[in-house]
């Protein structure tokens, strides 16, 4: 528990009959949690301000004359706890039933369903009949503008959203309207969360189904989908997400804690820029030869053939590359490079014009890098070239004479003439692209979500991903297919594992020496020498 | 606008003067005696005035009636941040009259008891937060402190000791949370009344996260005379753990409802009997709710040995809170008292916490639904359940105050409901 080396004080306290030593200051709650006791609460969210107003979290602290909210009690010395003792259990249930008096129990349709605390808690604690013989109140639904729709009946009045808006995205643009059970979340009038940039994450926090994304309704079920630890590809934050799934379709992007990189949040920007996951128009075969006698053809054959071409051409080599890449991609790629006396390969990246902050939490930005992996690129040599909406810079690559290769970029802004001159051109794809026409060689790769790799982010932290979906017909990552032609070139067996590809990074860039792929874990590790590289990412 | 009854067995202290527009003045106040309390203040200085406030044992007359002396004494050394007095004049208690005519007819000795708390605690700057409807009431303290401010009792400097206090008015918006001390903060802040979780303590992070201390306008009320008299003078009313004199409020089925300031410890039925001249039309009396709508409800039997301070309250089971004493002959439907004491918890609960939130609305509903005539035997045993869950849950203690009716109604009453839910007898409207 020692932070900048410096020991922190501690006090120890008896939680449900386990000692336990934790850091002065701490909550009962949180040191409930580092032994692995939940305390069921709504109100309270690691990220944000604990009002104590749920009373669900309310457990028995010996001498105290009441229960205690253990969200907002601090832990003291020699402090016996009980989250589990009969009173204990008694008012949790007594508080749950409250929950559920107006509650619609419409689970059916709701898209919380599955991953909802009101029915976990519930199903855990709670009575099995109500006593209630009233009727409901009815508050109906209301569209919140942006992503959000409000869903008032489920509501806990947990005021997560509220204290997200005013203490993270620092806009109060929602608030508790009314009092007491009349009490419920609007919008300011029109004004809505349209205009918000990280309304997303008041979904993600919503422990019911009172905020729902417009974008997920109705769409998938809770326990349908899996969750794949994945990093943000929308822009070089890198910010940590999961994947949700479900027959190999992305459904959404949720956050996943990093509190070096984004703590509990991610960005609208970036939430909503998923659909491209779940492109159908994919490459599924490698393809070989130009124009007519273009054929589909498996791997071996397809990188026999290759080879040959590579050995046999006699232009230099020039190589068009892609900052959404992963590293061991551009590793592999820039190795080959090398291998071939090729010259420092390309990249173009799309540039916004400026960053968008989170406020409560300011270093999550938006970044102006659209890419996720420009620092990775450039690390390992490769020089960004075009203009900031990702457009141009390829005149020399476009009528290159010698061997042109191009990894992951779609080249939209480029046709059927791009590379007809070259003596070999090799294009690694995920998308059928008019600028493919004229290559000798176009090869099926996967994207970020079909395969393992990692991310350099605009700092320099590097960060793991694992595929949540599998990858279309034959295409196989970049490293994979890179690296069997290197093997081929070097006369040695290829890497087979991500791992392998990786480790080739710190003879490419010193920076990335030291860095162990499998110690990377969840969290990533910044690459070990300061940047070269100067600019405001 | 007279002031309707008096009793001789009254002890005129802070109501000396209620019904004579002439001490509204300062003048008036000032041929009271007015203002020499603040001079002695002056003299003795803060800690001086916290020895005297102690001495007399007042306590607080908000309702929780805790020794004003030693609120006093929590707050810290002065530090970087300012001191703050705020002084609790939101009355919305149901049964509750007794601030307002102490404002409306003593404003400056209001006036006078926060300069001298205010110079206690070490606050140059004193709020007084008034209930949105108290209109007539807010005009005449504006205009005595209009005065005040004009005669040098107020601002800088204060009669020539150096001294500098801003007393400011505040109208509330009409929400009855807003009288529970961190809600009144809250709302003077600028924000939602809603109350705060406790620690930290008003002492030591209250209004702008400073210092403070809130008093009710009785206790303020009463300040300057102690300093006239001196502490150990106050201690010749009342009892030894309850001294002093207390306005009492007495409304309902009395001949004669008013304000009565009379010793603590006064006996409850020489109160209804008495002082105010009995129950009406000859009627029997049935129930006492003794300190505002928020505490446990009494029957006869509770009521005959009472003595009225805040021991003997509790001993017969209640509280004597602020001491507005709502009486109730045999007419009285309880089973609607009830609900309507809830109704007007649940319409004015924050919201923030579950139990209340939920809880006071749920009560009301089952309580509508029994008067209604459509109640279950059940129903009796789920209400008292709720009060469990209601009381000692919650941030504040609104929640509480609700469900105590409830639980002490339904103890006390049970033939009443279980006559209305089987048989579907009434009592007679009241």
């Amino acid at each position: 528990m020692a932070e900048n080396g410096q020991t922190q004080e501690t006090v120890t306290v008896t939680i449900d009959g386990r000692e336990v030593e934790v850091p002065k200051g701490a909550t009962i709650l949180e040191a409930a949690e580092g032994i692995g006791t939940r305390v069921p609460h709504y109100c309270y969210h690691p990220g944000l301000s604990a009002p104590a107003q749920c009373r669900l979290c309310l457990v028995e602290v010996e001498g105290a004359p009441k229960l205690q909210p253990s969200c907002v009690t601090p832990v003291r010395d020699g402090q016996v706890v009980h989250t589990e003792s009969e009173k204990a259990l008694q008012m949790r249930q007594g508080v749950l039933e409250f929950y559920l008096l107006n509650h619609p129990l419409d689970c059916p349709i709701c898209d919380q369903s599955g991953e909802c605390k009101l029915q976990d808690y519930v199903f855990a604690e709670g009575r099995k009949h109500g006593r209630s013989r009233e009727p409901k109140r009815v508050f109906g639904r209301d569209d919140f503008g942006g992503d959000v729709l409000f869903y008032g009946d489920r509501c806990v009045m947990c005021t997560r959203c509220v204290r997200f808006m005013d203490e993270m995205e620092q806009e109060p643009l929602l608030t508790v309207v009314e009092r007491g059970s009349r009490s419920v979340i609007d919008t300011f009038f029109d004004r809505g969360l349209a205009d918000a940039s990280f309304a997303g994450n008041v979904v993600d926090i919503c422990p019911v189904g009172a905020l729902v994304s417009k974008d997920f309704l109705h769409k998938a079920r809770a326990w349908d989908l899996d969750h794949t630890p994945s990093i943000c590809p929308n822009c070089s934050q890198g910010c940590n997400i999961e994947l949700h799934t479900r027959d190999d379709l992305v459904q959404r992007l949720k956050p996943r804690e990093n509190q070096d990189v984004n703590a509990h949040w991610i960005c609208d920007y970036g939430r909503h820029r998923y659909e491209w996951m779940n492109r159908g128009d994919r490459i599924e075969a490698p393809l070989v030869g130009r124009g007519g006698g273009r054929r589909a053809t498996g791997w071996q054959d397809a990188l026999e053939v290759l080879l040959a071409g590579l050995e046999g051409a006699a232009g230099p080599v020039r190589v068009v590359a892609s900052a959404s890449a992963s590293n061991e991609d551009l590793g592999t790629l820039a190795a080959l490079t090398h291998a071939l006396n090729g010259e420092g390969a390309v990249f173009r990246s799309p540039r916004a014009a400026d960053e968008v902050a989170l406020p409560g939490f300011p270093k999550l930005k938006r970044r102006r890098d659209l890419v996720p992996n420009r620092t990775g690129a450039e690390l390992l040599g490769m020089e960004r070239v075009g203009e900031d909406d990702g457009s141009g810079g390829l005149t020399e690559a476009r009528d290159h004479e010698g061997v042109l290769i191009v990894l992951g970029d779609e080249l939209p802004d480029q046709d059927g003439e791009f590379g007809a001159r070259a003596e070999l051109y090799v294009h690694l794809g995920s998308y059928p692209s008019a600028a493919a026409q004229a290559a000798d060689f176009v090869l099926p790769i996967t994207t970020f979500a079909e395969q393992e790799g990692t991310f350099t982010n605009f700092e320099g932290r590097v960060q793991r991903f694992w595929p949540g979906v599998r990858a279309p017909g034959a295409a196989r990552p970049a490293w994979l297919v890179l690296g069997a032609l290197l093997a081929r070139l070097e006369g040695r067996a290829p890497e087979t594992r991500p791992a392998e590809a990786f480790g080739r990074l710190g003879s490419l860039a010193a920076e990335f020496q030291g860095l162990a792929y499998e110690t990377l874990g969840t969290r990533g590790a910044l690459v070990n020498e300061p940047l070269r590289i100067a600019g405001d990412r | 606008m007279g002031y309707p009854y008096s009793h001789e067995k009254e002890v005129r202290l802070i109501s000396r003067g209620f019904g004579d527009p002439a001490a509204r003045t300062l003048d008036g106040w000032k041929a009271m005696g007015g203002y020499e309390g603040l001079e002695k203040a002056l003299e003795v200085g803060p800690s001086g005035v916290i020895d005297e406030v102690k001495a007399s044992g007042l306590r607080g007359r908000g309702g929780a009636g805790f020794p004003a002396g030693v609120k006093w004494s929590f707050m810290p050394e002065k530090g970087e941040r300012p001191h703050y007095l705020l002084c609790n004049a939101d009355e919305s208690e149901p049964g509750t009259f007794k601030d307002r005519e102490l404002i409306r007819w003593l404003p400056h000795q209001l006036i006078e008891g926060c300069l001298i708390g205010s110079y206690a605690i070490g606050a140059e700057h004193c709020y007084i937060y008034l209930r949105g409807e108290f209109f007539e009431t807010t005009q005449v303290l504006a205009r005595a402190l209009e005065e005040a401010y004009a005669a040098g009792y107020v601002g800088e400097n204060i009669l020539g000791s150096g001294v500098t206090i801003d007393i400011t008015l505040h109208v509330g918006a009409g929400a009855y949370i807003c009288g529970e001390e961190t809600g009144l903060m809250n709302s003077l802040e600028g924000r939602r009344g809603l109350p705060r979780v406790k620690p930290p303590f008003p002492a030591a992070a209250g209004f702008f996260k400073s210092p403070t201390t809130i008093n009710n306008v009785e206790t303020l009320s009463v300040v300057p005379h102690l300093l006239t008299n001196g502490g150990e003078w106050y201690r010749q009313w009342g009892t030894e753990k309850s001294p002093g004199t207390k306005l009492f409020c007495v409304s309902g089925h009395v001949r004669k409802p008013g304000n009565y300031e009379l010793p603590l410890g006064f006996p409850m039925m020489e109160l209804i009997e008495d002082v105010c001249g009995g129950i009406r039309d000859g009627n029997e009396l049935k129930a006492v709710i003794p300190g505002g709508a928020s505490v446990p409800i009494m029957n006869v039997s509770d009521c005959l040995e009472c003595s009225l301070d805040y021991e003997g309250v509790a001993k017969a089971g209640s509280m004597l809170g602020c001491a507005s004493v709502i009486v109730m002959d045999e007419t009285t439907d309880i089973v609607k008292q009830v609900r309507r004491l809830v109704q007007f918890f649940s319409h004015e609960s924050c919201g923030q916490c579950t139990p209340c939130r939920e809880g006071t609305t749920w009560l009301t509903r089952i309580l509508s639904r029994i008067e209604d005539g459509r109640g279950t035997e059940q129903d009796l045993d789920t209400l008292l359940d709720l009060g469990e869950q209601m009381t000692g849950t919650t941030i504040c203690v609104l929640s509480d105050s609700a469900a105590a009716p409830v639980a002490s109604s339904i103890q006390k009453f049970r033939d009443e409901y279980l006559a209305l839910i089987r048989r579907g007898e009434r009592v007679g409207a009241a």
